[in-house]
């Protein structure tokens, strides 16, 4: 049997949560590079994974791994990877070790709280003080619940069995749940106590949104076995074995059974993509958590939704998903579009990027569900520069907001004056941000409109507006934070420090280079999207012109 | 009874012939099958005589060592029939039929035996209450017949007694339970019944602190026990007025309209639907007073938040195992050709049972109820896999008692682990930071409370998807619909304590967390590791729920 790539791939993020967790409260420093080390082992076993991949090969699912798991359920532990899930694990992968570099600071206790803490406590014996104190990890807490959070990722990334993804997909819930919740990043204007009730607020409502997703596509689950159980004579998860079924006719779903059940999986991914009108908690929690933990959420757990969309609810359901596309494409587009305005409306530069987020999606989703190969493959393209570009741009805002202490657009001005490089660099994140031309992001956001278009020519054109919002939102913000004059609390602000620029030099040079040359990723991703096309039944349609009369006006 | 029905022995109307007494047979009874409940209540005779005959002093190690033999005893005893295939081949009814040794009655006899026997570790801690006058107490009143606040109770405290006659107690209704579960006639059902709920009434009455509230508790659940005991043996009357006989297998016939041969008397009374229908309505309500299912669970949280709490957790864990066992035998033996009768209504209960106890526990503040109300909405879930009527279903809810069992067994010793000034501090908003303080303490409170809402790697999905899986494949589409909403319902109030927990800041005043003894703390960890091992590899144990699933008649 082959080395387990896949597998090692989830394991070793997952010690690393385990050690990082073991390292005792004193080494703190010790922590962050062990859990620094652990991301960048990871990554090298993506990359890995990336050149053993084979982009031409016949099989739908590579470097596959199949072990019995739990057989009373049909359940077993299956892994493999078609082209969208290898870039999108290599993705995860690549940025883990940038939100762990970005957030290295972030999780310390504060020196002047623990004072506090002493104060408020003093009638407490000091020895149970200091024992206390010295239980409290919450730096090592921080890092290893981000590496538990990639190893799932990578999990439900690479499973191939319905309910393995299942138990993934909800569990990372619990971990991020922590990571927004716990850790703040003390810039907002109200008090501590205050600030943690927003924090635990916003905390609740991704848990319990998500929660909720989850849970009713967990009866679609069960119905899934159901309906399989009843055809096959034994309950199966595998997408394997369910698509083989399928094309041989065994199985047959009702055609009200497989709306229902598209709908409960569609549901839990749309709560987690998010959509229009269950993107409510992305503000909420984007604006209360850490930027690093913000980055975590939109540029990387997010993707989980939206991949999924592609693998379970097209795959698994395509008479169904056809059936849904007219109304899902009209709340992507409505997505694209609120999104937009509401981050033109923005005061907070954290929320102003959830709000872009979301109109971001929004045209993930119009790509996966406009059926066309630009579109699909736009789509997947689409994830993995908006975790790059969403990164780049949120993480200079991180920095930006840990110098002055405050979140409000109002209270910056001026700073590319003072702070050259770090303004440079989120014009860079912006610029890419609004798709720029030249910058990763166009790339992918022309082909969902062309993918769209050539299918849905009405949606597709309402869709740019999008496009025209967020060169609105994006420069509007850089002009009020950057240009202009130096505003109080401004003046002295220090620019990057090299482990800001060591986070932010790889993005933006990936940006450049994905932007000019995106032909290795699209290879990857181009026969796995030929493959979900060809279970939906779909080609892409005609063009107008035909080919030779092309060949003969030259 | 044979006499009666045959009208040519019948001498005249008031006398008949009668049997010689030569002809009496001895009854046959197969010791080594019920060996079991035979050892647990030999222990608890053995401990009554060690409460009699030894000196104080020396009474705890003598308790503890006997119960913990008896119980691992009777384990034991339980895994030697189950490997020697009286589960699966050589399944039988015994003690001329009135006990089943079938795969169910050994699947939940095990499960009570391990659940007591983690339950004996935690009435046994005595770290937890700072020492009294010198002595090492437990979570007990020092002397039950104290009236509470008076002179008696003072002088007991003083001379810092400790009682052991709950160690007997325990082993008694242990004892009861392993007949509920296994019981196959009516009267053995009673009599269990009976036999676990009396000493469960007593343990209620015994807590050290708050012996007010104990007691109330105590009076409560006795007097609506005592309601619901009633309300079963007016149902058993009825149905042996319907069949003619108590036993499982026979009224089962009856129902079934196979009876071979049909006494006069029988046929006057089998055409009788509305004997069954009441009768079978009432036993299925003494049944479900037990389990606490809506509309019948009043009871269930005064008594939990009143109860001492390691007796709570040993009801809430045990009870529920043993009640769900006695009321899948009744359905699934005696009622099978009544299902059309008997679904609907348990579909109504399931429903509001899952969903009264999960919007009710939103509202609650203090831990104890809100556990109450949580095991009331767990016993919706499990009725959910009753309905499914399937050997599924049966194989589901064995699994779900099991993994439920030892989560609710390890919350409640982590609440008696939280305490302040007036003894466990229960009240929620007490329990602010306690994460933050005690991280390990909150992790394992929060690893359970992960489990109860079924979140997933936690032993508490696995039981829920099977038992829902097996509710799909049963055609009960819509209970899994409710099942899935409610438990999104629990959820938030599951995270509710998270968030305090750990998202709080730690209150000046708040409660400490005492650092338990061996018992405590292997109680809680026994609780954990079944929790993640169901959690993540559950096949062996579905696997063994599975062959397991099938009851004898």
């Amino acid at each position: 049997m082959s080395f387990p790539l896949l597998t090692a791939m989830a394991v070793v993020p997952a010690v690393g949560a385990l050690v990082t967790a073991a390292i005792p409260a004193a080494q703190r420093t010790t922590a962050k590079w062990v859990a620094l080390l652990f991301s960048l082992v990871t990554l090298v076993l993506a990359a890995v994974t990336l050149v053993r991949f084979d982009p031409d090969s016949e099989d739908a699912y590579q470097l596959t791994e199949s072990h019995a798991w739990i057989a009373d359920f049909g359940v077993r532990y299956e892994l493999g990877v078609d082209g969208i899930a290898v870039v999108l694990v290599a993705l995860t992968a690549l940025l883990i070790p940038f939100v762990i570099l970005a957030g290295w600071n972030d999780a310390d206790p504060p020196a002047s709280s623990v004072h506090d803490k002493h104060d408020k406590h003093v009638k407490h014996e000091a020895a149970d003080e200091v024992v206390t104190q010295g239980r409290w990890r919450p730096t090592q807490g921080f890092f290893a619940l981000i590496l538990m959070v990639e190893a799932m990722v990578i999990l439900s990334f690479e499973a191939t069995d319905v309910f393995l993804f299942y138990v993934f997909f909800e569990a990372m819930l619990i971990p991020m749940y922590f990571l927004i919740g716990g850790f703040g990043d003390r810039a907002g204007q109200l008090s501590e106590e205050e600030t943690a009730t927003q924090r635990s607020y916003a905390a609740v409502k991704f848990l319990l949104y998500n929660l909720a997703g989850g849970l009713i596509m967990l009866a679609a689950v069960v119905g899934l076995y159901a309906v399989t159980a009843d055809d096959l004579g034994t309950g199966t998860f595998s997408l394997q074995q369910i698509a083989e079924a399928r094309a041989s006719g065994q199985l047959d779903i009702s055609t009200n059974t497989e709306r229902l059940l598209f709908l409960g999986f569609f549901f839990a991914f749309a709560v987690k993509a998010p959509l229009w009108p269950l993107h409510t908690w992305l503000p909420n929690a984007m604006g209360e958590s850490t930027t690093p933990v913000a980055v975590l959420i939109t540029a990387v757990v997010d993707k989980v939704g939206t991949f999924a969309m592609l693998r379970f609810c097209l795959q698994l359901f395509p008479e169904a998903s056809k059936w849904a596309t007219p109304v899902i494409l009209v709340l992507a587009v409505i997505s694209i579009i609120y999104g937009a305005l509401l981050a033109v409306g923005q005061r907070d530069i954290k929320r102003l990027v959830a709000y872009a987020s979301i109109s971001h999606f929004g045209f993930i989703i119009l790509g996966i569900f406009a059926m066309t190969s630009q579109g699909q493959n736009g789509a997947t393209l689409y994830m993995v520069n908006h975790g790059i570009s969403t990164a780049a741009l949120m993480l200079v805002a991180g920095f930006l907001i840990s110098r002055r202490g405050s979140r409000l657009i109002a209270d910056y001005g001026g700073v590319q004056k003072v702070a050259p490089v770090l303004a440079g660099t989120f014009l860079i994140g912006g610029l890419a941000t609004l798709s720029l031309p030249g910058l990763a992001p166009f790339i992918s956001e022309f082909l969902v409109l062309v993918g769209t278009f050539s299918r849905y020519p009405a949606i597709g054109i309402i869709a740019t507006v999008g496009i025209v919002l967020a060169a609105l939102y994006v420069l509007v913000l850089y002009q009020r934070t950057m240009t202009g004059p130096v505003k109080a609390g401004i003046e002295g602000m220090p620019d990057l420090k090299a482990r800001e620029l060591t986070v932010v030099v790889p993005l933006i040079a990936l940006l450049v280079f994905l932007g000019v040359y995106p032909k290795p990723v699209t290879d990857m991703i181009d026969p796995a999207v030929g493959r979900t096309l060809s279970v939906v039944d779909k080609q892409d349609p005609k063009p107008d012109v035909p080919a030779q009369d092309v060949e003969a006006a030259k | 009874m044979s006499a009666v029905a045959d009208p040519v022995t019948v001498h005249s109307l008031w006398t008949m012939a009668a049997e010689s007494p030569d002809k009496f047979k001895a009854p046959d009874i197969e010791y080594g099958q019920l060996s079991p409940t035979l050892i647990v209540l030999g222990a608890a005779i053995i401990g009554v005589l060690i409460e009699a005959l030894l000196p104080r002093k020396a009474r705890y190690g003598a308790q503890l060592f006997t119960s913990v033999i008896g119980v691992a005893a009777a384990f034991a005893a339980v895994i030697g029939l189950a490997v020697g295939d009286y589960g699966t081949s050589k399944a039988r009814v015994a003690a001329e039929g009135a006990i089943a040794v079938d795969g169910p009655a050994l699947f939940l006899q095990g499960t009570i035996l391990l659940v007591s026997l983690v339950a004996v570790f935690t009435f046994a801690e005595r770290r937890l209450d700072p020492v009294a006058h010198g002595n090492h107490v437990d979570s007990f009143a020092a002397q039950a017949a104290a009236v509470p606040g008076g002179e008696g109770e003072k002088e007991a405290i003083k001379a810092g007694f400790t009682t052991t006659e709950v160690f007997p107690l325990l082993l008694f209704a242990v004892g009861g339970m392993l007949v509920f579960t296994s019981a196959n006639d009516l009267l053995t059902l009673f009599i269990a019944l009976e036999v676990f709920s009396l000493p469960l009434y007593v343990l209620c009455a015994l807590a050290r602190r708050q012996r007010l509230m104990s007691q109330e508790a105590a009076v409560k659940y006795f007097l609506l026990g005592a309601f619901s005991s009633a309300f079963l043996l007016f149902g058993i009357a009825l149905l042996y007025g319907y069949a003619g006989s108590v036993t499982y297998g026979r009224i089962a016939d009856v129902v079934d309209g196979e009876v071979a041969e049909i006494t006069p008397a029988l046929a006057q009374t089998m055409g009788n639907d509305a004997l069954l229908l009441i009768g079978g309505a009432m036993v299925l309500m003494g049944l479900l007073f037990k389990v606490g299912a809506v509309p019948f669970h009043m009871w269930t949280p005064d008594v939990y938040q009143g109860a001492p709490t390691p007796v709570t957790g040993f009801m809430a864990a045990a009870t529920k195992v043993a009640a769900f066992g006695a009321l899948l035998r009744l359905l699934y033996v005696v009622l099978p050709g009544l299902r059309w009768d008997w679904r609907p209504v348990m579909y109504g209960v399931a429903i509001v049972t899952m969903l009264g106890g999960a919007i009710v526990a939103v509202t609650q503040t203090d831990v104890k109820r809100l556990l109450a109300y949580s095991s009331i909405a767990h016993g919706g879930f499990i009725l959910a896999g009753v309905i499914a009527t399937n050997k599924q279903g049966v194989s589901a809810v064995l699994f779900y008692l099991g993994a439920y069992s030892f989560v609710t067994l390890g919350a409640f010793s982590v609440v008696t682990l939280v305490r302040d000034a007036g003894g466990e501090a229960t009240h929620l908003s007490k329990w602010a930071g306690l994460g933050r303080r005690s991280p390990l303490v909150g992790a394992v409170f929060a690893i359970f409370l992960l489990a109860f809402a079924g979140i997933p790697l936690t032993s508490g999905f696995a039981g829920k998807f099977a038992v829902f899986k097996a509710a799909a494949e049963g055609g009960a589409g819509a209970l899994v619909v409710v099942g899935v909403v409610s438990s999104a319902v629990a959820a938030f109030f599951y995270i509710r304590v998270i968030v305090l927990m750990f998202f709080s800041e730690p209150r000046a005043d708040g409660p400490t967390v005492a650092v338990p003894s061996i018992l405590t703390s292997s109680a809680i960890a026994i609780g954990v590791a079944v929790t993640l091992v169901l959690g993540i590899a559950p096949q062996y144990f579905l696997e063994l729920a599975g062959d397991a699933g099938v009851f004898v008649r």
